[in-house]
């Protein structure tokens, strides 16, 4: 029963303040950057274009392959290694298999999408603002997708269920944490991403799952809303 | 026109809903599901009828049947050349196609065409595995020598040619060019150096103001303008 304020005055219900920009990386197929408190997220979409290796060519479809790398200077504690990691490999592939049921691929066979997702500012949150981005660049790229991705982590902190943890609430001490990273397709109310790390019982599982959904809604109009101000003049005739 | 939750001509992102009817059809770029039309791209909205369709507005370069293309050389094999499209997959020019001309057996190829040439082809043959075959047997169809070549969107490219041709011609003409536009979105531009830089400024503008009225009578004001005359 002590858990009764958030540090930065938020209500148990509310996201970080988002901002969402389509378009940032000139030379990329598709670009984006998703900004939610302090964490940003960069990414940029190249392809479909040709798979090499070639052992790793699909001749049914074509292949996702993502990458998620934080930048060395992007902690707030100390300097993060930079290259890959046991983390940055895991959190990798689960960006990928959260993306890959939304993409169609089919008219692609043998070739790749390659999605990089650069993180220069952390504080929480990352694989979810990553996917956020990357789910932008690929719409960006003109990718044929039944939806976007709209991504948030939930959890519980001692005795509540919070929206979007910062970094004190995960590393909070006064109780048990448990932080949920969920993302899901918003219109379509399918969840591609389910992770937990920490302790809950159901029905706080149960709570935290449906407050994702309504915060998920409120991404995808933010997604929404950045990806047609790049297009914004594109609407008049012809 | 009840149902449509979307306007016309309206910029569309994947998953938003456009139409709530079971009266309408979903066409290119659009999947059904219950009651429900959703996007399945980005673009514009397009009803037509009782069909709705996503215009695409980004993408690259798909090779289709018949599109005419501007091809760079990467390799030459023992039956031909591989070319570099612009797009996710490579094309193949055979010898049988490579020019009006007949090539003796045992040729020396790269005399013929070499690796780093530029080329405008057409394509004949698109497999289900995307395998593609060029010809270069057709009017117009020829191994490019000097100007230059720049990339644009390639779904901007009706917007560059006009109809028929009237754009690219305008500017053909009062900046004194050769200009080749290949539907894969490469451009070919040839003249005087300043014109050259000219032509590209004005090809760039097309692109980017495609989508506003009256683009025709802009470009007419901007190559008078900035023309050579």
């Amino acid at each position: 029963m002590s858990y009764t304020k958030r540090v930065a005055g938020r209500g148990f219900d509310e996201a970080r303040p988002m901002e969402a920009k389509v378009g940032v990386i000139k030379r990329a197929d598709g670009s984006a950057l998703f900004k939610i408190g302090n964490t940003w997220a960069y990414a940029a979409v190249y392809g479909p274009r040709n798979l090499h290796p070639r052992f790793m060519q699909d001749p049914s479809k074509g292949i996702l392959r993502c990458s998620y790398n934080m930048m060395p200077f992007s902690s707030f504690n100390d300097r993060v290694r930079p290259g890959a990691s046991r983390r940055s490999k895991e959190i990798s592939l689960v960006t990928q298999k959260a993306l890959e049921p939304v993409l169609n691929l089919q008219d692609y066979p043998n070739s790749v999408v390659d999605v990089f997702i650069e993180l220069p500012l952390t504080e929480a949150g990352s694989r979810c603002a990553g996917i956020c981005a990357a789910s932008m660049a690929l719409a960006d790229a003109g990718l044929e997708m039944k939806d976007l991705v709209s991504a948030i982590s939930v959890g519980r902190v001692d005795d509540k269920i919070v929206v979007d943890l910062d970094y004190s609430e995960e590393a909070y001490e006064g109780g048990p944490v448990a932080d949920i990273p969920i993302a899901m397709m918003p219109n379509l109310g399918k969840m591609t991403l389910l992770q937990m790390d920490g302790e809950v019982t159901k029905e706080m599982l149960q709570e935290a799952m449906q407050k994702a959904t309504k915060v998920c809604k409120d991404i995808y109009e933010v997604q929404k809303a950045a990806l047609k101000q790049k297009y914004a003049t594109t609407n008049g005739d012809e | 026109m009840t149902g449509i939750t979307v306007q016309n001509k309206a910029v569309v992102v994947p998953g938003e809903v456009l139409c709530e009817d079971m009266g309408f059809l979903p066409g290119q770029g659009t999947y059904r599901q219950g009651e429900r039309i959703y996007a399945g791209r980005l673009g514009l909205a397009n009803v037509d009828g009782r069909m709705i369709k996503i215009i695409p507005l980004s993408g690259k370069y798909m090779p289709k049947r018949d599109d005419v293309i501007i091809c760079k050389v990467t390799d030459i094999t023992l039956n031909g050349w591989r070319l570099e499209t612009n797009s996710a997959y490579s094309a193949m020019l055979g010898l049988k196609e490579a020019s009006s001309d007949f090539i003796q057996r045992g040729a020396d190829l790269t005399q013929i065409y070499g690796i780093g040439d530029y080329m405008m082809c057409q394509v004949i043959n698109v497999t289900s595995q995307k395998l593609v075959d060029v010809s270069m047997r057709g009017p117009g169809l020829r191994k490019i020598k000097g100007g230059r070549i720049i990339e644009v969107n390639p779904y901007k490219v009706p917007r560059i040619i006009g109809k028929q041709g009237s754009m690219i011609s305008m500017v053909k003409q009062e900046l004194n060019c050769n200009i080749m536009v290949g539907q894969n979105g490469l451009v070919w531009i040839h003249g005087e150096p300043l014109n050259e830089q000219k032509a590209i400024e004005a090809i760039r503008k097309i692109g980017q103001e495609s989508h506003i009225s009256g683009l025709t009578e802009r470009m007419k004001d901007y190559l008078q303008k900035n023309g050579v005359r």
